[in-house]
């Protein structure tokens, strides 16, 4: 039996492919920008050692539960819970914004916990310092304390967005157009089901080995570089 | 519409939730053995061994899961191999399963001090020795906390066989959610059945964490 394999019928419809990069790209940029900010606030309200000085200590019971919550529970069930149960509760939203809530909330707790560990690596001496420059609380997180946590954290966040990424790929199931469902749609177009997804996988993996690259090279050059 | 009770369908889902859990089983045995055998070939340091490990890591670590369970399952379809969800499921999840333990036992056993490999080699122990009788037994300690840990995201990732058919707990949700037209609930029901799974083995490889740090 000899198999073969047809990758032009997948080419031909590189407008899709194009598509679906696009909105795979926007999704995870979006999510991520929201997402960080969330996990941001998440922490500081979790931080523990100097976060009970920061951040009122009523928040960490919802918030930790939050945390907990989605990291225990699989993405697809969280983004079929907001696109089909939410609506049912009077709260209707169209695909694309479902997904990019659920991914929102999604890598919010993932960035909480990664960013709660550099938080909570600053060195005690750091805030007596800046207390007695007498900094105000939003000072000194601001200035001080994030900084240099997010800089130490950052490769952890890294590998996060990137699994945020390719987590995207379940949206396709809610028919958001992102790269994955491309690759249904094409290959209900042309039967070329394998091809169609060893084409897709392989966008995703340079995708995710490119996008590595690049948030590394932000990271040192960029964003916390030269301070 | 169908009339489901609040029993009925916490029933179903419980029933569906034990192939949630078989499928997390078989996923983390077969991925354990392959990421064994992928770890024991990259710490041989064989000729040619190393870029095909890191490859493969790269690959299954690189594209999303769901790509890689349709792959398996169009694949072994191409292969002339009756496909089956189970089939394909359970072969995807342990390839994906198998890549992130070898990744993570690599770091476990590259952890062990460069000096334990030359002390064991200067007691004319072979390579399969060496493994055996001086760096496994150091590096499993090391590997407990973080390969409990992973199994979450296994449970998590048997979520996904659900695209390919696979009557799971997600699957059997949507199914009956499509039948009662009541999501919300349903839904509801289903994330409290994988918290439930995954909560406590989340806090037990927190705990081993722990137990491992105030050793040292």
């Amino acid at each position: 039996m000899t198999i073969q394999l047809d990758f032009a019928a997948v080419f031909a419809e590189w407008p899709m492919l194009l598509t679906g990069v696009t909105w795979t790209l926007a999704l995870t940029t979006a999510s991520v920008l929201v997402g960080t900010l969330l996990g941001i606030a998440c922490a500081w309200v979790r931080a523990r050692g100097f976060g009970s000085a920061l951040a009122p200590a009523w928040l960490a019971v919802p918030v930790g539960a939050y945390v907990e919550v989605i990291r225990n529970t699989p993405f697809i069930v969280q983004l079929f819970f907001i696109f089909f149960g939410l609506p049912a509760a009077g709260f209707r939203l169209s695909a694309e914004s479902a997904s990019f809530l659920a991914m929102v909330i999604n890598l919010g707790a993932y960035a909480t916990e990664i960013i709660r560990a550099g938080l909570e690596a600053t060195p005690k001496g750091q805030l007596e310092a800046a207390q007695s420059l007498a900094l105000n609380r939003w000072q000194i997180f601001t200035r001080v304390v994030l900084p240099p946590a997010l800089k130490k954290v950052w490769p952890s966040m890294v590998s996060q967005i990137i699994i945020v990424m390719l987590g995207s790929s379940v949206c396709g199931q809610i028919s958001t157009q992102e790269l994955s469902y491309a690759a249904d749609l094409i290959q209900s177009r042309n039967f070329r089901s394998f091809e169609s997804f060893i084409v897709v996988g392989a966008m995703y993996l340079l995708l995710s080995i490119g996008i590595r690259l690049w948030l590394n090279w932000l990271g040192t050059n960029v964003l916390f570089g030269r301070r | 519409m169908v009339d489901f009770s609040l029993w009925d369908i916490v029933r179903n889902l419980l029933l569906a939730a034990r192939w949630t859990v078989l499928l997390s089983v078989i996923a983390f045995v077969g991925g354990g053995l392959v990421g064994l055998l992928l770890v024991t070939l990259r710490l041989s340091k064989l000729p040619g061994t190393t870029p095909v490990v890191t490859a493969y890591v790269q690959i299954f670590q690189g594209v999303p899961l769901l790509v890689q369970l349709f792959l398996a399952y169009y694949g072994l379809g191409l292969l002339g191999i009756n496909t089956s969800p189970w089939v394909a499921a359970g072969a995807g999840l342990t390839l994906y399963t198998s890549a992130f333990l070898a990744e993570i036992w690599r770091g476990c056993v590259e952890s062990i001090p460069r000096g334990q490999w030359e002390a064991s080699a200067s007691l004319a122990l072979n390579f399969r020795e060496q493994l055996r009788y001086v760096i496994a037994p150091q590096a499993l300690r090391i590997a407990v906390p973080p390969t409990v840990g992973f199994l979450v995201q296994v449970i998590k990732g048997t979520a996904l066989a659900s695209v390919i058919g696979f009557m799971e707990l997600t699957k059997v949700g949507k199914t009956i959610a499509n039948a009662t037209f009541s999501p919300f609930l349903i839904f509801s029901c289903v994330a409290i059945l994988y918290f439930l799974l995954c909560y406590p083995v989340s806090l037990y490889a927190k705990r081993l964490e722990r137990k491992f740090h105030a050793h040292r």
